[in-house]
Parts: C-alpha cells; sequence; structure tokens
C-alpha cells in the first residue's frame, strides 16, 4: 500500500515485575492509512490504551517497548531518542486523552497552552500569530466566545467544554495521526455525541488519522473506517468496521456482540461469555480467549493462533485456519 | 406483575446548602447558596416490576435513590414503602421492621465491600444485624445458598475482595442485598463500571433472581440500552425534575418529551455506520445553581417559546405517558415533525 501512514509490526509491550514479566501487549500488527480512522475495542485489560501509549512513546516506566517497530511516515520513531520522539509527538502524533481535567494545566489559560503549544513546534512564528491561530482553533472546536475564553483556565470550563480544548490542542500542530483513548468516557451521551461528530468533522477536513481507543462498540461503528478487536494483548480480529459488527467471526467478537444491549431490539437474555478476561499473570496456554470459548478444540489449548487473513479481514482463531475449513467443506 | 403499589413517590425534593463558610459568606457580602438537586419529583413502582430513572450527571438519579433507602433525608415531599409514609418520624420505629425489605446494590464494586471482610461476613452481615437468624452454622449455610444463586462458590466465602474481578464483586454486593430477603432493591447504576461482556452476565443475573423473587426493582443508569433491556417503566429525569414517564416500549418508539427525543438521538447506534449526530445535540446540562428559569430544558429545546421560558410544565398525561412540557401540551411537536 503506497498510503500507508503508521505500521506498527509485531510490537509487544512488557512491564518487569518482581514475579517474571507479564506481557501486556503480545506481537500485535496493525497499519493504519491516511485519513482513515481505526477503531481499537476490548474491555478493560485487553492492551488497547497501552498500544496507542507505546505508538506515541509515552508508556509508564516500568512498562516497555521489548519488541518490534513502530514506522510512521515510513520511519521509524520507537527506537528514537528521547528527544527526538518529542519532536515527532505533538508534531506529527497529536493525542486525546479520557480525562480533559487532568491533560491541561490548570495554572495557565487556555490560550497561554494553545500558544505553548504553536510556538514550540513552530519557533519562527510571533506570538500574536501564535495567538491568533489558538483562537481559530477554539473557534474550529466550537467554543462560543472564543476570544474571551482564550483567557479563561480549564477549570471555567464545563467537562465538553474542556474536551473541545484538548482537541484544539492535539490539533494545534497540524499532526497526521491523532490518538484519542477513550475521549468520550469520561462526558454524558448528549456532549458525547457532540465531541465524537466534532473529532470526525476535523479530522476528514484535515485529512488526519485517527486511532481511536474506546469500549464502546456504537461510537466505533459510527466513527471508524476499520476496528481492531482486542483480547488480552492479542489483535482477536481486524476488518471493517460493516463487517466486524454485522458479521463477527472470533468468537470472542460474536460473544461482545451478542452481549452489548441494543437500542433498537428486544431480546429477553443478552448473549453472555462466562468468566472474565485473564489476568496478565495468568494468561492460558495456547489461545488466551479458549477458556472461556464454546468453540474451543484441542489445537486451541496448545498452540497460540496467529492472524490468519479472511477475505478483507483478519483474524485469530484456529477456526478459520485454511487446513480445517477446508477439510470442513 | 401485580397492580399494588410498592413503593410510591409524591412531590420529592431535595435541597443541598453549597455556601461558602459564613465568615467568608459576610466578609464578601454574599447570599446563602442552594443547589436544587431534586425538585418535585412523583411517581410510583408496582410491585414486581422494574422501574427505570435515567438522565445525564447531575440529574438527580442518585439523589433520589439515596433519599428512598434513607442514605439522604428528604427536603421535603413523602416516600411512602408499601402503605407506610416513611418520612413521617411518626413511623421510624415501625419502618425499622420493614427496613430489611428495602436494600440497595451500589455503582463501584470495589468502594461497596470492605476490603479487610472476608466475604462470608459481608454477606452475613444483613443477617445479623436484622437478627434474622442465631444459629452461626445456620448463617453459614444461607451464605452458602447466597453464594450459589449469584453464580459463585460456597467455598469463596472464605476470600477476601481483592480476589475477585469487577463482575464477581458486584455478584457479592448482590447477594449481600439479598441476604435479608429484600422486596425492592434500589440499584445504582449497578453494571456502570463493569465491562460489556461482564456487564450482560449481572444484567442476566438481576433478571433471573427478579424472576426466582418477584423482587421489584428501582435501576438508575444513564445507558438507555441497558435500560430499555431491563425496565417495565422509565421516568426520564433533567436536571431533577421528571420530564417523562412512560412505559419501556412506548417510551423508545415515540418519546414525546424534546429531551428524551434528544437523548435517544444522541446515543450512538451499532447499525449506525458513519451516522452524523452534530445536528441532533446542542449545549450542555446547565449548571444547578443557577438553573434556567421555567422549564429548565428550554435553553436546549427547539420547540421552546415564550410560555417556556417563563411557567415550569407539569407532568401532565399524554398517551400512556406522562410529560412535563408545554410544547407538547399545546401540540407543537407534531407540527414539528411535519416540518
Amino acid at each position: 500500500m503506497v498510503d500507508v501512514l503508521l505500521e506498527v509490526r509485531n510490537l509487544r509491550v512488557e512491564f518487569p515485575t518482581r514475579r517474571g514479566t507479564l506481557v501486556a501487549v503480545d506481537d500485535i500488527s496493525f497499519g493504519v492509512r491516511k485519513g482513515e480512522v481505526l477503531g481499537v475495542v476490548g474491555e478493560s485489560g485487553a492492551g488497547k490504551s497501552l498500544t496507542g501509549a507505546a505508538i506515541i512513546g509515552l508508556l509508564e516506566p516500568p512498562g516497555r517497548i521489548a519488541g518490534g517497530q513502530v514506522i510512521l511516515d515510513g520511519r521509524r520513531i520507537d527506537n528514537l531518542p528521547a528527544e527526538d520522539l518529542r519532536r515527532v509527538r505533538g508534531k506529527q502524533i497529536g493525542m486525546v486523552f479520557q480525562d480533559p481535567l487532568t491533560s491541561l494545566n490548570p495554572l495557565y489559560t487556555v490560550g497561554q497552552q494553545l500558544s505553548e503549544t504553536i510556538l514550540t513546534h513552530n519557533p519562527q512564528m510571533s506570538e500574536q500569530d501564535a495567538r491568533a491561530r489558538s483562537l481559530s482553533l477554539l473557534l474550529d472546536v466550537g467554543i462560543p466566545a472564543a476570544k474571551d475564553r482564550l483567557n479563561a483556565y480549564p477549570h471555567q470550563f464545563s467537562g465538553g467544554m474542556r474536551q473541545r480544548v484538548v482537541i484544539a490542542l492535539a490539533l494545534a500542530a497540524e499532526p497526521e495521526l491523532v490518538i484519542a483513548d477513550e475521549p468520550t468516557t469520561a462526558l454524558d451521551v448528549s456532549v458525547q455525541s457532540q465531541i465524537i461528530a466534532l473529532l470526525k468533522r476535523l479530522c476528514r477536513e484535515r485529512g488526519t488519522a485517527v486511532i481511536l481507543v474506546t469500549h464502546d462498540m456504537g461510537v466505533i461503528a459510527e466513527t471508524a473506517d476499520r476496528v481492531a478487536v482486542m483480547y488480552a494483548g492479542r489483535i482477536a480480529e481486524i476488518g471493517s468496521v460493516r463487517d466486524v459488527i454485522l458479521y463477527p467471526k472470533h468468537p470472542y467478537t460474536v460473544g461482545l456482540m451478542g452481549a452489548i444491549p441494543a437500542l433498537d431490539s428486544d431480546v429477553e437474555r443478552l448473549a453472555q461469555i462466562p468468566g472474565s478476561m485473564p489476568r496478565l499473570t495468568a494468561i492460558p496456554k495456547g489461545c488466551a480467549f479458549n477458556p472461556r470459548c464454546d468453540k474451543a478444540f484441542e489445537r486451541c489449548l496448545i498452540e497460540r493462533p496467529n492472524p490468519i487473513t479472511v477475505g478483507s479481514r483478519q483474524i485469530a482463531c484456529w477456526l478459520y485456519d485454511s487446513e480445517r475449513t477446508e477439510a470442513a467443506a | 406483575m401485580s397492580e399494588r403499589l410498592l413503593l410510591e413517590v409524591r412531590n420529592l425534593s431535595k435541597v443541598f446548602d453549597v455556601s461558602k463558610p459564613w465568615l467568608e459568606r459576610v466578609l464578601n457580602r454574599e447570599s446563602k447558596k442552594t443547589l436544587k438537586a431534586v425538585t418535585d419529583v412523583s411517581f410510583s413502582i408496582k410491585k414486581g416490576e422494574t422501574f427505570a430513572l435515567v438522565g445525564e450527571s447531575g440529574s438527580g438519579k442518585s439523589t433520589i435513590a439515596r433519599m428512598i433507602v434513607g442514605l439522604y433525608p428528604v427536603s421535603a415531599g413523602t416516600i411512602v414503602f408499601d402503605g407506610l409514609d416513611v418520612t413521617d418520624p411518626a413511623n421510624a420505629a415501625r419502618f425499622a421492621k420493614e427496613r430489611r425489605r428495602l436494600t440497595m446494590i451500589f455503582q463501584d464494586p470495589y468502594a461497596s465491600l470492605n476490603p479487610r471482610w472476608r466475604v462470608d461476613r459481608i454477606i452475613s452481615e444483613p443477617i445479623r444485624a436484622f437478627g434474622l437468624m442465631r444459629d452461626d452454622k445456620e448463617i453459614e449455610d444461607r451464605v452458602g445458598e447466597l453464594l450459589r444463586l449469584v453464580r459463585l462458590d460456597p467455598l469463596d466465602g472464605q476470600k477476601y475482595p481483592h480476589e475477585f474481578s469487577g463482575g464477581q464483586r458486584q455478584r457479592i454486593a448482590i447477594a449481600r442485598a439479598l441476604a435479608s430477603n429484600p422486596e425492592f432493591i434500589v440499584c445504582d447504576e449497578p453494571t456502570s463500571a463493569l465491562d460489556v461482556s461482564v456487564q450482560a452476565q449481572v444484567l442476566n443475573l438481576m433478571r433471573d433472581l427478579q424472576g426466582q423473587f418477584g423482587l421489584t426493582y428501582l435501576f438508575i443508569s444513564h445507558n438507555l440500552a441497558v435500560i430499555r433491556h431491563m425496565a417495565t417503566r422509565v421516568g426520564v429525569l433533567y436536571l431533577g425534575r421528571l420530564a417523562e414517564v412512560a412505559p419501556t416500549s412506548g417510551l423508545f418508539r415515540t418519546p414525546q418529551h424534546p429531551y428524551t427525543r434528544m437523548l435517544l438521538a444522541a446515543v450512538p447506534d451499532l447499525h449506525g455506520f458513519g451516522a452524523d449526530r452534530a445536528a441532533a445535540v446542542q449545549g450542555e446540562i446547565a449548571n444547578p445553581i443557577d438553573p434556567p428559569s421555567g422549564c429548565t430544558f428550554h435553553p436546549r429545546c427547539g420547540l421552546a417559546n415564550a410560555r417556556c421560558k417563563q411557567e415550569v410544565p407539569q407532568p401532565r398525561p399524554s398517551g400512556n405517558a406522562l410529560v412535563a412540557c408545554h410544547a407538547v401540551e399545546e401540540g407543537r411537536t407534531t407540527t414539528a415533525q411535519a416540518a
């Protein structure tokens, strides 16, 4: 593919502990095309936030990238020295976190924070220009009375308005990729829909690619082009949003889709997956999903499945191994 | 489901004092500040049904739950549980005897279980507190039975809460709520802290238990899909007032109040590929310390007129529902729909 913006190859994130090494992200690979929205879904502990943090180089120690490569625009960025990575961050990759209050500095006005970000990445720009650009960013993200709000502090904004400011900050240096980690989880539904619409509009206008990390399948359905479903540090299934949501193939995705109560259907009982996601200290042998899977057979207990290409998607499940499907057919 | 009312809430209000300390207030010549968390809310719950309260943060849903179980005193209004006015101090002694019939499940299963207690002690606490059983062996058997009811192993009673996952902890909380043989359980966001696959387990369990013991639920959630799955009737709260009360199927098929419509339009849909919801929703919930005049929803409402800005709408019957909206009462919504 010519238009690949980000490529993640065999990424592995480890946490060394006294009792041994925990593998939080285990050998995952995927690509993000220019201007594409890739959704990353999974339940807590699946490794979706860590994947985002690893790409942008914000893993909290002792967490570290133990293997694999992150390639942005043809350039490897996972092994860059801290100083160079700092320049990539913000300039090429923007980040939106879950909690807008903790991602803004309470002691500086919103205008100062925006100007600072713009000046850091465009040192030749004058302060007036930076301020003018801050104002246009605030207008872009739909903040009413933006001119006065430049001089306001984060605590003077509501939750939804704060998240708009954070999005403005993430887009300040016009990055090619934005990683949004649960950007609407802390917000109410009515505000969530506004923020999602805003993120979609701005990224479409600027051709910015987005990695949208969330646990909300509805948000993914409406926003993403492709989706990666993560389970216990691995990608269970990755493909176009329509395929994965309408015709899930991996038993975990099937269970997950059945477990979500829908607004437009009456089911007596929700499908339930027995048990819960394994802890990192006790990842089962073979396929990590095998203790909860009703389709598991011998091979699943012994051998870990690697992604298998089925049509336009990839599924890490032995059910879709060609030998087996041929035998079944 | 019978027609017997188990719980009746009449004109319930809760006002919190959010003033600054006295000295600061006097020095700055400021007046007292109050926050009206709940204003004039009335609804009733029949035995065996699941009544849900839905609303965004700050809408007063948890405050109502807490007043019903007695964690907050009421500011005004009455709560009648099975014919007994529990807000009347004269009934305190009688209600104390009935207290075991009404329990609560909280949102955060990490905060609602004492980490220093073993699970069997947590679950047996209500049994001992209400003096339902005295014999230790009998209590042990009952705890084992309760653990089996919530699909856990009786041997799990020997463990501490930290040894369980979020979903298992919430099941322990449910076992504790069931320990006193209650008839009415207030469930305040019981699955909001859980992952979807685990949420499905807990919701299924709650429905099973309801069928098995004829329980009545007051179910509080901000998740409309969960409410649709669980509730028989729904009350929609906005800034401490009930905007609409309707049977679940009617509310989701033909929402009447403009706020209910907006809320439903805002929920991202699994099959709404590429949908754009930007137009559906405007503004944010107002500050409850200084709420808008008249109908508190008017600044966000496309149908608001002069009357909405001045006069607080009262709930009026409209079809199967009770709707507090001038536009619905005057029939202005239908014309807007046609346009």
